[in-house]
């Protein structure tokens, strides 16, 4: 039998569920199928996990065994594109406010977005914190890589914070919220639910307004002492 | 330069502070190169300081090598990383994992034919020009065989290594996987194996299950070195005399001490070649 000289198109469409090509075949040769299945399962448990990683606190609030059905959905609509399994996964967010079983948790989305941008900035490149004297009033800052800020419709923030190890999940917030992260000079990833005064100052300053124009808005005291404290405040130059 | 004649250790953020803190003696470190291609923050900052004090290894595990296309954007990634640390050595495998756009985060195999020997080789001068230096190709564990194979592995290794010269990694847990699952016998792999070009050995765990006709093993990373393969690896070294030995425990990842106990019965088994050889 003539077999095909690339013989990736017939093994994709096999780690996909379809029917194990006859080429790949073992010494008794009946095991084929179940052997080949160990590739099937290594893919979808790797990448199950990798998931997990990235959303802890979706796998604990829907449970680590819907997770993981939720997950091979997932995966099947929007495989990785590139070996960096960190660049995988931004679209949970909007995958979980389409996937009907979940229609009941409206919120999971919102939650996502703060633990894919929790990645992000853990991973965001590094910049020197700007030496508080040379802070400049009338100029654009420019802010730390890692700095996001997220328009909620749901307490997600609050619901992350009361998801976290040795939290017990309950919460009073309720409504829109906006989460501040960002990484410290530490690495440590941070997330915080702002004020909405709070939330116009820092998305003044991050899109170029001054300081002296963004406290128009509001004391800048609270934020202005946060972005010091942990080195958000960069200066011009990379690391 | 090339890895010490020692043991080391798969990097894992999580020993960090034990590292950091008690310096301890290791031949080398070695990085999965995608767990680096970030911009910036902790990862980077660890490996800063682990780059310091030991000598590095950087393996690759998306390049795609075997499949039909080199992916040559992660190519300049990996390119970017190897000049960022400089490694002592960066080693791929003898697998594919990309159909198209998509990547599959599996090691897949590949049959032996002399139509993929040429592609493979291909691929593996287009990586050592990119890179500007030698790699090492790994042997893959496998659970499957083509029908289309026209050659043994070890046998389109060493055309291979010849072809391009390339080194090799040959990864001791991989041989007893495969000879296991192919009930083929693994003394003869490392008879036909061209040790002369081996730049690194690989240890690590491996489950089992079982099939009819005997065990599938599986290429795990989750526990220790089983016993038989210590012993492939003690008959590896009769032959071969010390080599760069990486214990590699990716999942199911024990504290540091366990780690470095493991790192540890590998150095005392080439500490006792090298005594050998110093003797001779």
């Amino acid at each position: 039998m003539l077999q095909p000289s690339d013989i990736t198109p017939d093994v994709r469409a096999a780690l996909a569920g379809g029917p194990v090509p006859g080429f790949i075949t073992a010494r008794h040769p009946a095991e084929a199928e179940r052997r080949f299945a160990v590739y099937r399962n290594n893919i979808a448990h790797s990448l199950r996990e990798a998931l997990a990683r990235r959303f802890p606190v979706i796998r604990r609030l829907v449970g680590a065994g819907f997770f993981g059905a939720m997950a091979a959905e997932f995966i099947a609509r929007h495989p990785p594109r590139s070996p960096v399994l960190q660049e995988w996964g931004g679209d949970f967010p909007h995958f979980l406010g389409l996937f009907a079983p979940v229609a009941t948790l409206p919120y999971l989305g919102d939650v996502a977005r703060i633990e894919w941008a929790r990645g992000q900035a853990y991973h965001a490149a590094d910049a020197r914190p700007l030496p508080p004297e040379r802070l400049d009033g009338s100029e654009p800052l420019r802010l730390h890589p890692s700095l996001q800020l997220l328009l909620l419709n749901h307490p997600a923030a609050s619901i992350w914070q009361a998801n976290q190890p040795g939290r017990d999940g309950r919460l009073r917030a309720t409504g829109a919220e906006t989460a501040l992260i960002w990484r410290r000079p530490d690495f440590e990833v941070r997330v915080a639910s702002l004020a909405p005064l709070e939330a116009g100052f820092i998305a003044a300053l991050m899109g170029g307004r001054t300081l002296e124009t963004a406290t128009l808005l509001t004391d800048p005291v609270p934020m202005l002492t946060l972005l010091l404290r942990d080195g958000l405040i960069c200066g011009a130059e990379d690391e | 330069m090339p890895l010490p004649l020692a043991s080391g250790l798969g990097f894992k953020p999580q020993h960090f502070p034990a590292i950091r803190d008690g310096r301890p003696d290791l031949g080398f470190f070695e990085i999965h190169a995608e767990n680096y291609m970030g911009a910036g923050g902790a990862p980077h900052a660890m490996l800063r300081a682990i780059r310091q004090d030991y000598a590095l290894s950087i393996h690759g595990v998306g390049l795609s090598i075997g499949g039909p296309a080199l992916d040559e954007t992660h190519l300049a990634r990996v390119r970017t990383l190897c000049d960022r640390y400089e490694p002592d050595s960066f080693s791929e495998h003898l697998a594919w994992s990309s159909h198209g756009a998509e990547y599959l985060n599996d090691l897949l195999p590949l049959p032996y034919t002399r139509h993929t020997l040429d592609r493979v080789c291909d691929h593996v001068d287009r990586v050592q020009e990119a890179l500007g230096r030698r790699l090492l190709l790994e042997n893959p564990a496998t659970y499957v065989i083509f029908a289309q194979s026209e050659m043994p592995e070890a046998e389109f290794l060493t055309r291979i290594a010849a072809r391009t010269g390339c080194g090799l990694l040959l990864d001791i847990n991989n041989v007893f996987v495969s000879c296991t699952n192919h009930r083929t016998d693994p003394l003869a792999y490392l008879d036909a194996f061209p040790l002369d070009r081996v730049g690194e050995i690989h240890l690590g765990g491996h489950d089992e299950e079982d099939l009819p006709s005997g065990p599938l093993l599986i290429d795990s990373h989750g526990r220790a070195v089983a016993e038989p393969v210590w012993a492939l690896y003690a008959a590896l070294l009769d032959r071969s005399g010390p080599q760069p030995t990486l214990i590699e425990w990716d999942n199911d990842v024990p504290d540091w001490p366990a780690l470095a106990a493991e790192a540890a019965r590998a150095e005392a088994m080439i500490a006792d070649r090298r005594h050998h050889a110093a003797a001779e």
